[in-house]
């Protein structure tokens, strides 16, 4: 069995920024697996461990910037990775679903997978949407934020349970093959241990162009344009107590005191 | 002219919120396009929600009678069928749990540009929709060139539609193919009982990302303790395992209104907003002055809770 889980390399921005047209300037930012990536990953190597002979693919569309990253998701278990890249997404301000879509479509074309993994949703670009649209590009079924797995890889089921809203859980049965995307929480994702980094070392990251792929640079083209960023403004009309921390925790005190509270 | 589809949303015999939102959202949409704003709704007591959501400003509210509850197999085939019967220029979607399962499918589906989570939008010979990144800390707007587009919107963005209306109501026959229905949905859970109910909590103390360690929790425990106060949290604290998950305010945990609620190292992502912001009287605690926490807070402190904290809970002592 064949999982492939998808593995995005996001920026974090610093508390303090500065936005260079329409980018934050690099100088604010740090790059990082994305977070839900990494209980998807955790997710792909629990089932490996779980089951005989499953191998755990990891693709992420990056710059070689993104083997780090990479790297991150093999010394946790993952056991190969494949990065697409192309001249064509350089110094792009924005990737449509679409264009991931068709990008992570031609590497299941590649790898035929049994069970895709992604994130809910990436902390950059937070739009939620390339695992389900992926999972109708290649016909395979899907289930979206996903905060418990029981797989039944005989019976071709995947027994799970989508995180709906207002603490209610919905309880789901998907046939197999699918595309689930993974909530936090849904497990507890490792830390990379010191032989797992050592390991990772030696697992093969391949590089993967347009034209590996069978895609050329149209794949890009999207109706979909950036055209503005900019810092919202602040709605903010709190009162802020200033000074030192005792004296803020001494107005706190004193307005909570007034409200009735702690006088019990 | 061009019209507007949105898809209404309910679960366990209720319609949600967004589902009146997207008729405000819709109507706003459908009068800068010129066209009319056509309900859907799929699934469960189609009639009775029909009557519901006959509210001002809807033109026509299609009902859709498959199956009781939410499938995404059925939705999706619902949708695509109605929208090649009506060719509307936006259809809209709510980003809710459920939207994401059905949207970028049906997007993908009818090959329409998607744009998510939008919190504002504007037409003027192109759609522009305002998006927030990096966990709100900047928004963005996109353009989407193009005749027909797919739209989700944020919950709680637009006012939910209250006049009645005199919207026709149609029955639609879609055509289900059964064999491509491979999901089912087999009940319903809800979670986090346990010990406390925090929404019945008029002094809610309330923790999140920034207390680092599993440990450091135990220095809000003891503030909450010292205030008679019950301790919450945000979604972080429990996906840690930290704190069990009937502590977590928010869209995906619980919404709660105490008199007042203290925001500890809690950045106020719109998801965890959308849990307390009812509460009567907000106090944050954040090291970051611009936080979102703030935009809603009624009191605030910009100060590492490290410090702030244990002053506090000395003064109740």
């Amino acid at each position: 069995m064949k999982v492939l889980v998808t593995v995005k390399e996001v920026a974090e921005v610093e508390d303090e920024f500065e936005i260079d047209g329409l980018k934050i300037d690099e100088r604010y930012l740090e790059y990082d697996l994305n977070e839900w990536d990494d209980y998807a990953v955790e997710e792909g190597v629990q089932i490996a461990e779980a089951n005989d002979d499953v191998e755990v693919v990891t693709v992420t569309i990056g710059p070689e910037r993104s083997e780090e990253t990479i790297r991150m998701a093999l010394a946790k278990g993952a056991d190969r990775a494949i990065r697409v890249w192309d001249d064509a997404l350089d110094g792009a301000d924005f990737v449509d679903v679409a264009t991931k879509t068709d990008i992570l479509a031609a590497v299941v074309e590649d790898e035929q997978p049994d069970l895709v993994l992604t994130g809910v949703q990436a902390g950059d670009d937070a739009f939620g949407a390339t695992g389900v649209s992926l999972a109708d590009a290649i016909g395979f079924e899907w289930a979206a934020v996903v905060n418990a797995l029981d797989l039944d890889v005989d019976g071709g089921v995947a027994h799970l349970r989508r995180e709906l809203e207002g603490g209610v859980e919905e309880l789901t049965d998907v046939d197999l093959p699918a595309v689930l995307t993974i909530q936090t929480g849904i497990n507890e994702p490792r830390y990379a241990s010191l032989r797992g980094i050592r390991q990772a070392q030696s697992k093969e990251i391949a590089p993967k162009s347009f034209e590996d792929l069978g895609l050329d640079a149209s794949v890009t083209e999207s109706e979909i344009t950036l055209t503005s960023m900019y810092e919202p403004e602040s709605e903010s009309d709190a009162t802020i107590w200033e000074g030192s921390a005792d004296e803020t925790a001494g107005k706190l005190a004193e307005f909570l005191r007034d409200k009735g509270v702690g006088q019990a | 002219m061009s019209d507007v589809l949105a898809i209404t949303e309910h679960r366990r015999g209720e319609l949600r919120d967004v589902s009146y939102e997207l008729i405000t959202a819709g109507r706003q949409l459908a009068d800068e396009l010129g066209g009319d704003l056509h309900l859907a709704v799929i699934s469960g007591d189609v009639s009775g929600f029909a009557d519901k959501l006959n509210r001002e400003g809807v033109d026509t509210i299609h009902t859709v009678d498959e199956g009781e509850e939410f499938n995404h197999d059925v939705y999706t085939q619902v949708i695509t069928q109605l929208y090649d019967e009506l060719q509307p220029g936006a259809l809209l979607m709510p980003n809710s749990v459920n939207g994401l399962d059905y949207a970028p499918a049906v997007a993908n589906h009818l090959d329409l540009p998607l744009v998510t989570d939008a919190i504002d939008f504007s037409y003027n010979g192109t759609l522009e929709a305002t998006r927030e990144q990096y966990g709100s800390k900047v928004e963005t707007t996109v353009e989407v060139d193009a005749d027909h587009v797919a739209l989700t919107i944020r919950p709680g963005e637009w006012p939910g539609a209250e006049e009645t209306g005199d919207a026709d109501v149609v029955s639609f026959e879609a055509s289900i193919d059964e064999s491509a229905v491979k999901s089912t949905v087999t009940g319903f859970e809800e979670v986090g009982g346990g010990d406390v109910d925090i929404t019945d909590a008029d002094i809610l103390v309330s923790v999140g990302r920034g207390i680092k360690e599993e440990e450091n929790i135990e220095l809000v425990q003891e503030l909450a303790d010292a205030l008679g106060a019950t301790l919450s949290s945000s979604r972080p604290i429990v996906d840690n395992g930290w704190l069990p998950k009937n502590r977590q305010v928010g869209q995906s945990g619980k919404v709660v209104t105490p008199d007042v609620y203290i925001a500890i190292g809690i950045s106020g992502a719109v998801q965890h907003v959308a849990g307390m912001k009812g509460s009567d009287t907000i106090i944050a605690i954040n090291t970051d002055p611009n936080a979102p926490i703030f935009d809603i807070a009624d009191y605030g402190i910009v100060d590492d809770l490290f410090d702030v904290v244990p002053a506090l809970t000395e003064q109740f002592k």
